[in-house]
């Protein structure tokens, strides 16, 4: 079905972005064979690195008449395998496309290109007195990255998730064609929204050549409470409670004694508080001292009142680091504590996100094997790990496809779904098509086939 | 076992402006904090009475908001604090402030350990606490890291010498600078903080000093006179280093090697 890179195509590449800019063989890093999944790995025939849109489209053009796939690659953090070129053929890395184009104060707007890497972003619109709201945990990826997983990250509570901020997109097509979707303006009800299609389509429908993303004014205070409970299900059971204060914090992230002991080992570094079981971390911010002041007031009184053993202010820089440096650390400390591992990135409405930890700890039981877990209480996402620890390839592979099977069936029941913000990629492909059966299927591989008739476009993920 | 440890407010931020006029810091609007330096020797008093019983209290010398810092003591555990505030403090050099912090510890009451900070991240001299021993005719130890034994009479401490750990027995009572990053501070309680009632905080004047002589103390009392107060300069050097793992490793080594970072 797909075509090899032969050396006419090679040089038409070395043609389109320059010698120093497509490698081959030997030449090309072991590591673009493989995301931070793991396990799922091939390597490319050729890697190329484009230097503009023009590049990319001409790419498009030559990998779409020879019927040779192309698989984007931003800075390889996805989790689901998503940038990995299963069916060989062309690696496109969007790395050299790393430059911050245009910000426009008038309608809050900054124009990037997909090799930004979402730090970068973060500190440009924090120098302008401005903020890129959503905030995943690898500060490393790129934004190309982030709109094709939709990526969330903790603020979503308050803020939302890398779609709500992604105004307009230049993309070309598995054709060839540049296309501009969707712009600067702030409202569009212009036919189907071929730019939300995109987003989240994990680099199976377009090349993302630039992006037009909303910023906000940043805002002034941000304070952090670090709240205690005797046990798991009361901190949990607060979240929902706290919402019904009238009060949006900015994250709400739950953690448990384990995975903060984890990450005290991981990081040689001792957390300020590990006296109880469970933990909330909340996070408020706005424009004034007062109004978040008062804020924290209102939701430190409630916890205490439902349970709470204390409350912590976190309200030095100090303070703050010594706390969400260990959360943030929690997924490598995972991974620094076992031999290898896989992650459920399931997400539940938020009200069950007890009854879920408590599934993981029966099912961990059961099969006995390590279940750590951690996540974004405020919004339901939980980042489950299954741990192999000493087991042997086959009991490890049968154990992880009970669990896998387990947590997305006991997901489903509970009205949540397979992915929260990695994304399905190559492999979570089967669980979503369990949960969603045939019709829903369908309609994406027919959406797939209008935009992409060769299948080109990052073969073997979401719904292939 | 009685604990006082010496705390100071400093500006809650690195980046403080100097006023170009008067080459004095711009404090006004500006959120201040405990010193960081501090909180590792709260904690490691508070860590101390919770093994050996006792109490710690705190105190500062300060404007009247430096009971910020107080109320943000007894909210991590001490039982109550004592401020030294007074027009005549003001200005105050290294050896005025460890003379008046010493006039206080004499005020406040008895106690076997005084605690010090390090250093201040706003003055960063780290010889308050030393010359506060001096002062008060006690034993002075400086980095301490850690406490092997507390006995009547007597502590048994580690302390850091550039490179080489000492373990001294010294007579208490004593004063005591933590070295940094000797523990995790804990954090101040909500909890605590609303149960507060205005007794946790003492207030001192000169008047009511031992030491009533308004020439020993703030700018009248100080040996060294500031000349001038500027921002440092900045450098920033940025480089990228391209090339293979290997070849990126030789160079980064290469650079540091030649920095003397190594």
């Amino acid at each position: 079905m797909y075509n090899k890179v032969t050396e006419a195509e090679r040089d038409a590449l070395i043609k389109i972005a320059g010698a120093e800019n497509v490698l081959t063989g030997g030449a090309i890093n072991p590591d673009y064979a493989h995301d931070e999944l793991g396990g799922v790995e091939n390597m490319p025939e050729v890697l190329v690195r484009p230097g503009s849109t023009e590049e990319i489209a001409a790419v498009m053009k030559l990998a779409y008449e020879r019927a040779i796939p192309v698989t984007v690659r931003g800075s390889g953090t996805g989790l689901v395998g998503g940038a990995v070129p299963v069916k060989g053929g062309i690696l496109l890395e969007t790395k050299r496309l790393n430059k911050i184009l245009e910000l426009d104060r008038e309608t809050l707007t900054v124009t990037v290109q997909p090799g930004v890497l979402l730090m970068e972003l973060a500190a440009f619109a924090e120098e302008n007195d401005l903020m890129y709201p959503p905030d995943p945990g690898e500060k490393s990826a790129t934004i190309g990255g982030n709109i094709s997983t939709n990526a969330g990250g903790m603020r979503a509570v308050k803020y939302g998730v890398t779609r709500d901020y992604v105004r307009g997109l230049t993309v070309v097509t598995p054709t060839g064609e540049i296309l501009r979707l969707g712009g600067k303006v702030a409202k569009n009800s212009s036919g189907y929204s071929l730019k939300d299609l995109v987003i989240g389509s994990e680099g199976t429908l377009c090349v993302i050549c630039e992006a037009i993303l909303k910023l906000i004014p940043l805002p002034k205070v941000s304070l952090s409470l670090l709240v205690p409970f005797p046990d798991r299900k009361s901190a949990i059971e607060a979240v929902p409670k706290i919402f019904g204060s009238g009060v949006t914090p900015t994250a709400i992230e739950y953690m448990s004694r384990d995975t903060i002991l984890f990450s005290e080992d991981y990081l040689g570094k001792k957390f300020p508080d590990t006296k109880s079981d469970a933990y909330i971390l909340l996070t408020f911010d706005g424009s004034t001292q007062a109004q978040v002041e008062s804020d924290m007031r209102l939701v430190a009184d409630l916890c205490l009142d439902i349970g709470a053993t204390d409350v912590f202010m976190l309200d030095t820089d100090e303070r703050k680091k010594s706390v969400w440096s260990a959360r943030g650390a929690f997924l490598e400390a995972i991974k620094a504590s076992t031999t290898q591992m896989d992650e459920c990135d399931v997400v539940v409405p938020v009200n069950r996100v007890d009854d879920f930890i408590k599934f993981t700890h029966v099912l961990a039981e059961e099969q006995n094997i390590r279940i750590p877990s951690f996540g974004h209480a405020g919004d339901g996402n939980l980042h489950v790990y299954i741990c192999r620890d000493g087991l042997d390839e086959a009991t490890w592979k049968k154990k992880l496809g009970a669990c896998f099977d387990r947590m997305y069936e006991t997901a489903e029941e509970m009205g949540g779904l397979v992915s929260g913000e990695h994304g399905i990629g190559y492999a979570k492909r089967d669980y979503m098509k369990k949960q969603y059966g045939s019709v829903p299927v369908e309609l994406m591989q027919g959406i797939k086939k209008v935009f992409d008739p060769k299948e080109i476009l990052n073969p073997g993920k979401i719904c292939y | 076992m009685n604990i006082l440890v010496c705390i100071k407010q400093v500006p809650g931020s690195g980046n403080v402006e100097v006023d170009p006029v008067t080459g004095t810091l711009k404090r006004s609007g500006v959120k201040s904090k405990m010193n960081p330096f501090d909180l590792y020797a709260l904690e490691a008093a508070l860590s101390l009475c919770e093994k050996e019983g006792g109490t710690v209290e705190t105190l500062t010398m300060g404007p009247p908001q430096a009971k910020e810092i107080i109320i943000e003591s007894v909210c991590m555990g001490a039982k109550r604090g004592f401020v030294l505030s007074d027009r005549a403090f003001a200005g105050a050099d290294v050896l005025a402030t460890a003379h008046t912090l010493s006039q206080g510890v004499k005020k406040c009451g008895t106690y076997d350990l005084i605690f010090c900070g390090k250093q201040t991240t706003d003055g960063d001299t780290a010889q308050v606490g030393a010359e506060m021993a001096e002062f008060l005719e006690l034993p002075g130890v400086a980095n301490v890291l850690s406490f092997d034994e507390v006995k009547s009479g007597s502590v048994t401490l580690k302390a850091s010498l550039d490179g080489e750990v000492v373990r001294m027995t010294v007579k208490t009572p004593c004063v005591i600078s933590m070295d940094r990053d000797v523990n995790m501070p804990r954090l101040p309680s909500y909890r605590v903080k609303k149960g507060i009632t205005d007794d946790a905080v003492t207030f001192f004047s000169l008047q009511e000093m031992n030491d009533t002589d308004a020439n020993h103390y703030g700018l009248l009392g100080s040996a060294t006179q500031v000349e001038r107060i500027f921002p440092p300069k900045h450098d920033k050097e940025r480089r990228v280093v391209e090339g293979s793992a290997a070849e990126q490793t030789e160079a980064i080594f290469d650079l540091i090697r030649r920095k003397k970072l190594i």
